[in-house]
């Protein structure tokens, strides 16, 4: 229910702040997102689409996060092996 | 997908397992709020690569279980009316009302729409000025904003044919009555992702002090779950009670100010009764009295009632985090999905459900 998708912004249309819309790419099929709550989004952008209305601009650096995490998780492992 | 796939990789998600069992040195419980993240676990037998140590348990994070027997009766009442037009995320049609589902009412002529978003309910009407378009109105704080954009949007638009069934809930008066439950056994938290999206950290936060357990925002995808449960052990294991955020591509510490404000504009907070679980003060959201008129319980002017459900579900206990679906005598029996006795078994995202399709 409280299922939420990212998608690719592929083009945005419409100037009022309510109804402002982008067309968003889900690995290809392309769905209109209403952008009121992330007024913030353009073209390029990948946001976290839920029930038709975009609830957040995802941010590319933290997405790389957990994955610097397990790299570091790695290290003291190799150096156990040593 | 971008943000998908790589969150679904198997090499992440046995490193994490890893360093779970690693860091672990006596039994935890933990509770994943969402039924999304329940979903996720057993489809990907994300319990089964824990050690033996942590247990999971579900938490009551499924709108579509938890909306109480007599709302379904209403949206069946509203939708065999012949002026009216029921619209409804397609996961409500199969859940069973004290006689009948709304899949039935809809064979038998009531005109019920399968819709994704509440503003394609805001269409429908626009389309059918001589019609009542209901959009029955479930959900968390994720799901909050949307539905009363498109209330706000009626009201802008003079649509005077547009109304909401609503039966919204709120995440963290939940977890508050677990916690304060005499057999809670939940000692850690992984909270849900979206509905943290829209509202931020701050009311996780009160509660991670009060009640000294740590809180760990979480995403969906396997990697995404692993992580927030490694973050939930080291808290554990290092007697922390701190909101952490493992969410944090999509999370912000104060949520999203503009959807909380939508919220605020049309909604208030109010009292709301849980299927299987009772009443909870402060536990949901109804329309404000600026958007009385768009309140379907009052155009429609349905009374209240009461409804008493079957003594063999134990979806309440499960919903709780108090029983596992398998612990209960009728699972798998007396209830499926074709014939379920409560919620939990209709949902996808009901506890009872994911283990029944998964084989659990």
């Amino acid at each position: 229910m409280c299922l939420a998708v990212p998608g690719r912004v592929e083009s945005i249309r419409g100037e009022d702040p309510l109804t402002r819309a982008a067309k968003v790419s889900f690995g290809g099929a392309l769905k209109e997102v209403n952008l009121a709550f992330v007024p913030e989004a353009e073209v390029g952008d990948y946001v976290l689409v839920h029930v038709g209305c975009a609830l957040a601009r995802i941010d590319p650096e933290e997405a790389e996060r957990i994955f610097q995490l397990l790299e570091d998780l790695e290290e003291p492992a190799t150096e156990d092996h040593a | 997908m971008k943000y998908v796939d790589e969150y679904r990789e198997k090499r992440p998600a046995q490193r994490l397992a890893e360093e779970i069992a690693r860091s672990v040195t006596r039994p935890w419980t933990i509770m994943e709020v969402c039924g999304g993240q329940t979903h996720a676990i057993v489809k990907n037998g994300l319990d089964q690569l824990l050690p033996p140590e942590i247990t999971l348990v579900h938490g009551p994070g499924c709108p579509v279980c938890v909306t109480p027997v007599e709302l379904i009766d209403k949206a069946i009442a509203i939708a065999s009316r012949p002026e009216a037009i029921l619209c409804s995320f397609g996961d409500m049609l199969r859940v069973p009302g004290s006689s009948r589902d709304l899949f039935a009412a809809k064979s038998s002529g009531a005109d019920v729409r399968i819709v994704y978003s509440p503003l394609v309910a805001l269409q429908v009407a626009r389309d059918n000025p001589g019609r009542e378009v209901v959009f029955f109105a479930v959900g968390f704080e994720t799901t909050a904003p949307a539905n009363a954009l498109a209330v706000y949007q009626a009201r802008n638009e003079k649509l005077s044919n547009f109304s909401l069934l609503v039966s919204h809930v709120l995440v963290p008066p939940a977890m508050e009555a677990i916690l304060s439950s005499p057999g809670n056994r939940v000692q850690g938290f992984l909270a849900a992702g979206h509905v943290c999206t829209v509202m931020g950290a701050s009311e996780y936060e009160l509660i991670a002090s009060r009640h000294q357990v740590p809180i760990v925002i979480t995403g969906f995808e396997p990697v995404d779950i692993l992580a927030g449960i490694l973050m939930c052990v080291r808290q554990l294991e290092s007697r922390c009670s701190r909101v952490e955020n493992q969410y944090s591509r999509v999370v912000r510490q104060e949520g999203n100010p503009r959807a909380q404000e939508i919220i605020r504009e049309v909604f208030r907070v109010t009292d709301r009764k849980w299927r299987g679980i009772g009443e909870i003060p402060r536990s949901g959201l109804g329309l404000s009295d600026e958007y009385a008129e768009f309140d379907a319980e009052r155009r429609f002017n349905l009374g209240d009632t009461s409804v008493e459900e079957s003594a063999e579900c134990l979806s309440g206990l499960v919903l709780q985090g108090l029983k596992k679906p398998s612990e209960c005598p009728a699972f798998g029996t007396r209830c499926t999905p074709e014939h379920p006795l409560g919620a939990t078994m209709v949902s996808s995202e009901g506890a009872c459900a994911a283990y029944y399709r998964y084989r659990r």
